[in-house]
């Protein structure tokens, strides 16, 4: 019988063991370590990017001046909506020049995707720079927003904010609103399509046919399909309906479907 | 073994044990939220929705 004058002190170093069962041990505690480090990452790709890529972004919205405040029902009588006739045809439309890589140069609202939807565009689509921190990215080289050819962007669909999350809901005839320093785009989605991540051709300045002079003004949104998946891209066309200058007011889509 | 290893190195009574093994995971975790899994994340490609680019991961 063990008495519990027998006991070593709680505090004394175990006693020893043999040398296969110290390994034994020491293979189970780094299993448990494997296994806590991998729930973290789901812990982390789930729900941690997108608390500290949504917070980010919002911190770029924030900091750009010239964003328009989020327009609600309430509010909704303050603000001028752009009149008919300072609204402007796509051949007349301002195209700024591509900048530098990471830099902020517009924003984008979708009514579809709700009211206060409102996300940067940067320069740039290396995930890194762009598309983990600051959202929606740029294809450079493709066109600048309103310009004749391709305006080509891309976002991450799930997780780091997933500005592209609800892209399955847009529907033909919905408003994307590109909003920069200068100017409103007003584009509406025209089709959709899953393709391979192999498809460059969708970025073309005309969507899908490489190699063609450009003959309209397009707008092409991709990002992963099927949902947490990279095996296939989703991806969203529109073109230009109107533009109008920044200080005319505000898309009449976007005090449209705020109500 | 790595645990009671680590509890026999941390100084003081048990309540500060208790604190700096609360601080230590902290920071761990803490660092593979910011640096290592961002780093395996965009090194193993598990989530791309660009379509392929020369310069895109």
């Amino acid at each position: 019988m063990t008495t519990l004058d027998e006991r070593p002190p709680a505090h004394a170093a175990p006693p020893r063991q043999p040398a296969w069962a110290a390994a034994v041990g020491l293979l189970g505690e780094l299993l448990i370590i494997a296994g806590a480090v991998l729930g973290l990452y789901v812990v982390w790709q789930l729900f941690y990017t997108d608390i500290a890529a949504n917070s980010t972004q919002q911190a770029v919205v924030d900091s750009l001046d010239w964003v328009a405040p989020i327009t609600t029902a309430a509010d909704g009588g303050g603000v001028t909506v752009i009149p008919d006739d300072l609204k402007f045809g796509p051949d007349s439309a301002p195209v700024m020049e591509q900048p530098a890589l990471a830099t902020t140069f517009a924003t984008m609202h979708v009514p579809r995707w709700g009211a206060d939807y409102v996300k940067p565009v940067s320069e740039g689509v290396t995930r890194r720079d762009v598309l983990d921190t600051l959202g929606i990215g740029h294809y450079p080289g493709t066109g600048m927003p309103g310009s004749l050819g391709n305006f080509a962007i891309s976002a991450h669909r799930t997780t780091y904010g997933k500005p592209f999350n609800k892209i399955a809901d847009l529907q033909e005839g919905d408003p994307l609103i590109i909003e920069t320093e200068q100017a409103w785009y007003v584009y509406r989605v025209t089709e959709w399509k899953i393709v391979k991540p192999s498809q460059v051709e969708v970025i073309a300045p005309v969507p899908d046919q490489p190699g063609v002079e450009p003959d309209g003004h397009y707008i092409t949104l991709t990002t992963c399909h099927p949902m947490y998946s990279a095996a296939e891209r989703w991806i969203t066309h529109g073109t230009l309906e109107y533009w109008a200058p920044h200080e005319a007011g505000v898309p009449a889509e976007l005090v449209e479907d705020a109500s | 073994m790595i645990f009671p290893a680590v509890w026999r190195a941390l100084p003081g009574p048990i309540w500060v044990k208790a604190l700096l093994m609360a601080v230590l995971l902290g920071a761990i975790v803490w660092s593979l939220f910011e640096f290592v899994f961002p780093w395996v994340s965009v090194e193993f490609g598990i989530q791309d929705q660009n379509i392929e680019q020369g310069q895109a991961p």
